[in-house]
C-alpha cells in the first residue's frame, strides 16, 4: 500500500502538469518524439476471404464412440470452421515449415498455451523422423497430450467419510451452481443421500436458482437468507447433514475473481467453518473452470490453490466450441486432477473426465 | 511466466546499444517477444500472425531515439497499432429512434449479461434516462428473479416476466407496457447461449426482428480464450450486433479477446464491466486496453480514479512532504483512508507497470483488511509517535497494540513497512520514478 500512496503522490503531479488528452498523456514522451507517423490500416481478416480458423472439412476420425459424439454434438454445425484435417498436411506441395504451422495453429487456437505448446512441439520434433502419415502424426500428438494430462499422481478420491464434504470454488459465471445440480443428481442416482449448502448468499437470486437444482436432483437444501453470512450457512450445512445422515454435502459459493484478496480470504473462512463440525472437512473441493477461458484459467488455478487448496477440477462448457486445451497447460503445471466435464445445461451434462477422449476431440 | 513485455524486450536488445535505425534482425527479434506477448494475452492466432507482419514493415528502418531503448522504440511502435485498431474513440450506445428504445444484451451462459443489464440501467438513469428491465431469459433457473432483484435494489421498474412465456412475447409485451408506462429505454436482457446453438439463436433473430432495439451488445468475458473470434464472428453475422461489452476486466486476465473481437467484427467495444457492484461499468479506452493486453499495466485509469478521489490540495501538501521526505505516519493514515475511497487497492495497485515486477514491491502484501487495521494502529499512536515514528519503543508498540486491538506483530509489520516506504520515498527523490520502475514507466 506504501507504493501506492507514493505513487499517487507522484501521479498527481504528473497528470496535471501534462494533462492533454489521455492517448497523448499516457505516451507522453513518445508522442514529443514521433509527431506524424504514417498511418498503417490495419484490416484483419477483410480483405481475405479465409474466415478465422478457416479449415477445409473433411476431418474424419475413429468412429465415434456415443461420448465423444456428445462432446462433438455442438461442434457438428461448425465442423469445418474448426477441424484441420490432418491429413491434408501431408499433401504433396506442403513444406515442413507449413507442417509445424499448422500444427503450432492447432495447439495455440486450443488455448493449449504458448509454452505448452513449444514444449509439445519440441517432444513432437524429436520423434519426428519416424512419422511418415497423418495417422502417426495424430496419434504422436494425442499421445503426447495425454501424457501431459496425466501428470498428476491421480488417486481416486474415495468418498470413505460421512458425510463427504464438497467445497465448489470458482469465478463468476463459469457453471458453479450448474454442476453441483448435476453432481447432486448423480450421486442421488447412486443411492446416496445427498445435502446442498447454499452458501452463495451475495448474487441476486443465486439460493432460489439452487433450490431448483436441489429439487431436481432429489436433494435437501440448506439455505439462509440473501446476505447472510456464507461460512454460517456452511456449518449449518454440514451440522444439518450429520444430523441427517446424509453421505454428501455439495457447499455452493459466491463466484469471485481470485484476485480479490478479501474475497477469497471469505473462501478460507468457509473452509474453516466446515471444518469446525467436521475436522477434515472439506474433503474434496472442486474449481469449476470455464472452457471458454484462455490462459487466465491458469491464474484462477493459481490462486484459488493457494488460497484453499484445490483437490479438483471440473471443466465446464464443452458442449461450445471452444476446445479447453488450458487444462493441458493445468496438469502439467499443478498436481490438481481434472476430474469432471459439462458438456450442457441439463442434469445428465457432466462426465467423468477422460485424458483418451479429451486428446481426440482436440484433433 | 512471460508478463512484463519490456522486460522482455529489453534483454532482447540488450547487446543493441546506440542509437542507429531499426534493423530487420532487431525488429524480427523484438516482434518475436510481441508475438508471445500476444498470444499469452489470448489473442487469437492469426489475428497475431497478421498483426505481427503488419507491424514489421512499420518498424523496419525507423529511427531508435535518444530518449527510448529500442525495446521501448518496439513498443512503442506496437502499441500505436494496437490502439489504432481497436478504434479511435469511446463508441457509446447507440440510442436513436422512436421512444421507447430496446437496447439487446447478448451472448454465451455466464459471461455477465444480467449484472451488465443492472449496470447499464444505472448508467442511463445517470443520464436522464427512464431505464426498463426485461428479463428474457426463461431457460436458466432463477433468472429472472436475479434481474427483479436486482431492479428492486436499484429502484428500477423490472417487466413482470413469465418463465413459461416465449421470450420473443415477452419483449414485444414489455415495448407495450414501457410505453404505456412512460419508459423510455428498455434493456433485454437474454439468456445465455452457445453461439452454435442454432435453435436459441433464431430466437435471438426473433427478438431483433420484433422490437428493432437500437443497439445489439455482445457481453463477452474478458477472459475468453482463443474461441473469442468464432463466438463474435457468430454472433456478429446472426445478429449484425452493433457493440461488445467486455467483463470482468477488473481481474488479472490481459484481454486479448478485445483485440481479436474486434478485428473479426470491426465492432467497436463499448464499454467494460470492471467489478461486480452495479456502478463499476466503464467506457472502453483503445490505448489502454492496448497495454493491458502488452501486459504494461493501465497507469491512466489509475491516474483517473486518484484523481477522482485525491483532493487536490492536499495532493500537493502530501507532494511537498514526499519530495522532502517528511512523510509521517499521520499523512500515511490520512492516504490510506483516501485510498480506501478509490475502491479495491488490489485493482488499482495492478493498474501500475512494473508494479509487481518491482522487488521492493513484490513483497509489500495487499490486503484491503490490513487497511483498516492499520488505521486503528496509527490512531492509537500519540500525535508525536505518528510524527517520529523512531520514538516507538517497545513498550509504546505493546500499548499501541492493546489500543488498536491489533497484536505487537501488527504493530511492528506497519513500521517496517512505512519505513521501507520511507527509503523508497528518499530513493524516489533521488533518482525520479525510474529507480522504482525500471525505466518502464511510460511518463
Ligand atoms: N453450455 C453450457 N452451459 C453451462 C454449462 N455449465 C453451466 N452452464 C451455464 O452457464 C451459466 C452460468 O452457470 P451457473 O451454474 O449459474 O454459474 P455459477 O458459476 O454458479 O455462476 P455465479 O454463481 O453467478 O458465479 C448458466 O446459464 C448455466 O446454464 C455447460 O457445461 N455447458
Ligand atoms: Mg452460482
Amino acid at each position: 500500500m506504501k507504493g501506492n500512496r507514493i505513487i499517487m503522490g507522484w501521479f498527481k503531479k504528473k497528470s496535471k502538469q501534462d494533462r492533454k488528452t489521455p492517448s497523448e498523456q499516457k505516451t507522453h514522451k513518445a508522442t514529443e518524439v514521433f509527431e506524424e507517423d504514417e498511418t498503417v490500416t490495419i484490416n484483419m481478416f477483410q480483405e481475405s476471404d479465409e474466415g478465422i480458423p478457416g479449415y477445409p472439412a473433411g476431418f474424419q476420425s475413429e468412429p465415434d464412440s456415443g461420448f465423444v459424439r456428445h462432446l462433438r454434438k455442438g461442434l457438428s454445425k461448425t465442423r469445418e470452421f474448426l477441424t484441420t484435417d490432418i491429413e491434408n498436411l501431408f499433401k504433396s506441395g506442403t513444406t515442413m515449415e507449413d507442417l509445424w504451422e499448422e500444427i503450432e495453429e492447432r495447439l495455440i487456437t486450443s488455448d493449449i498455451g504458448v509454452q505448452t505448446t513449444m514444449d509439445i512441439m519440441e517432444n513432437i520434433s524429436k520423434k519426428f523422423p519416424k512419422i511418415s502419415n497423418p495417422d502417426q502424426l495424430k496419434a504422436v500428438l494425442k499421445e503426447e497430450i495425454i501424457s501431459l494430462l496425466n501428470t498428476q499422481t491421480a488417486a481416486p478420491e474415495k468418498a470413505t467419510a460421512k458425510p463427504h464434504v464438497v467445497m465448489i470454488v470458482g469465478i463468476n459465471g463459469v457453471g458453479k451452481t450448474t454442476t453441483i445440480g448435476k453432481l447432486a443428481a448423480k450421486s442421488s442416482d447412486e443411492g446416496k443421500k445427498v445435502l446442498i449448502a447454499a452458501a452463495d448468499t451475495f448474487r441476486a437470486a443465486a439460493i432460489e436458482q439452487l433450490v431448483i437444482w436441489a429439487e431436481k436432483a432429489g436433494a435437501d437444501i440448506v439455505r439462509h437468507r440473501d446476505n447472510a453470512d456464507p461460512a454460517a450457512v456452511a456449518y449449518d450445512g454440514v451440522e444439518a447433514a450429520v444430523a441427517r445422515g446424509k453421505d454428501i454435502v455439495f457447499v455452493d459459493t459466491a463466484g469471485r475473481l481470485h484476485t480479490k484478496i478479501s474475497l477469497m480470504e471469505e473462501l478460507k473462512k468457509i473452509r474453516r467453518a466446515l471444518s469446525k463440525k467436521i475436522p477434515d472437512a472439506p474433503h474434496e473441493v472442486l474449481l469449476v473452470l470455464d472452457a471458454t477461458t484462455g490462459q487466465n484459467a491458469l491464474s484462477q488455478v493459481r490462486l484459488f490453490n493457494n488460497a484453499i487448496g484445490v483437490t479438483g477440477i471440473a471443466l465446464t462448457k464443452l458442449d461450445g466450441t471452444a476446445k479447453g486445451g488450458i487444462v493441458v497447460s493445468i496438469c502439467s503445471t499443478f498436481d490438481i486432477p481434472l476430474k469432471y466435464i459439462g458438456v450442457g445445461e441439463q442434469l445428465e451434462d457432466l462426465h467423468d473426465f477422460d485424458p483418451a477422449l479429451f486428446a481426440d476431440a482436440l484433433f | 511466466m512471460f508478463d512484463n513485455l519490456s522486460e522482455r524486450l529489453d534483454s532482447v536488445f540488450k547487446k543493441l546499444k546506440g542509437h542507429g535505425k531499426l534493423k530487420e534482425k532487431d525488429v524480427e527479434d523484438g516482434l518475436k517477444e510481441v508475438r508471445i506477448a500476444l498470444l499469452e494475452a489470448d489473442v487469437h492466432y492469426k489475428v497475431v500472425k497478421k498483426f505481427i507482419n503488419d507491424i514489421k514493415e512499420r518498424a523496419l528502418g525507423q529511427e531508435v531515439m535518444k530518449s527510448l531503448t529500442p525495446g521501448q522504440q518496439v513498443i512503442k511502435i506496437v502499441n500505436d497499432e494496437l490502439t489504432k485498431l481497436m478504434g479511435a474513440s469511446h463508441e457509446d450506445l447507440n440510442l436513436s429512434g422512436p421512444v421507447p428504445i430496446p437496447v439487446m444484451l447478448v451472448g454465451l451462459q455466464g459471461s455477465g449479461k444480467t449484472t451488465t443489464a443492472g449496470k447499464l440501467a444505472v448508467l442511463m438513469r445517470k443520464n436522464g434516462r427512464k431505464p426498463y428491465l426485461v428479463p428474457a431469459d426463461v431457460y436458466r433457473p432463477a433468472a429472472i428473479k436475479q434481474l427483479k432483484k436486482l431492479g428492486d435494489q436499484l429502484d428500477v421498474p423490472v417487466f413482470p416476466s413469465d418463465a413459461k412465456k416465449d421470450p420473443v412475447k415477452i419483449c414485444r409485451e414489455a415495448v407495450k407496457k414501457a410505453r404505456k408506462e412512460g419508459y423510455d429505454t428498455l434493456i433485454l436482457d437474454t439468456a445465455g447461449r452457445l453461439h452454435v446453438d442454432e435453435e436459441l439463436m433464431t430466437e435471438l433473430v426473433r427478438i431483433r426482428d420484433a422490437v428493432h432495439p437500437s443497439d445489439i451488445l455482445l457481453v463477452a468475458d474478458a477472459m475468453t480464450g482463443q474461441d473469442a473470434v468464432n463466438i463474435a464472428k457468430s454472433y456478429d453475422e446472426i445478429l449484425d450486433i452493433g457493440g461488445v461489452v467486455l467483463t470482468k476486466m477488473d481481474g488479472d486476465a490481459r484481454g486479448g479477446a478485445a483485440l481479436s473481437i474486434k478485428a473479426v467484427t470491426g465492432k467497436p467495444i463499448k464499454f467494460i464491466g470492471v467489478g461486480e457492484k452495479l456502478n463499476q461499468l466503464e467506457p472502453f479506452h483503445p490505448d489502454r486496453m492496448a497495454s493491458s493486453i502488452l501486459g504494461m499495466g493501465d497507469v491512466l485509469t489509475f491516474i483517473e480514479k486518484a484523481q477522482s478521489v485525491v483532493d487536490e490540495e492536499q495532493a500537493a501538501e502530501i507532494e511537498k512532504k514526499l519530495r522532502k521526505s517528511q512523510f509521517t505516519l499521520e499523512d500515511f493514515r490520512d492516504q490510506m483512508v483516501q485510498i480506501r475511497k478509490m475502491g479495491s487497492l488490489t485493482d488499482l495497485l495492478n493498474m501500475i507497470p512494473g508494479f509487481s515486477k518491482n522487488k521492493q514491491m513484490k513483497n509489500l502484501e495487499v490486503d484491503e483488511r490490513e487497511l483498516v487495521k492499520i488505521e486503528a494502529i496509527i490512531n492509537s499512536m500519540t500525535p508525536r509517535e505518528r510524527r517520529q515514528h523512531t520514538i516507538i519503543n517497545g513498550s509504546r508498540r505493546k500499548r499501541i497494540a492493546r489500543g488498536s486491538g491489533t497484536t505487537v506483530q501488527d504493530v511492528n509489520k506497519l513500521i517496517k513497512n512505512y519505513t521501507q516506504v520511507m527509503k523508497m520515498i528518499k530513493k524516489i527523490n533521488k533518482g525520479g520514478m525510474r529507480g522504482l520502475g525500471r525505466g518502464i514507466l511510460p511518463f
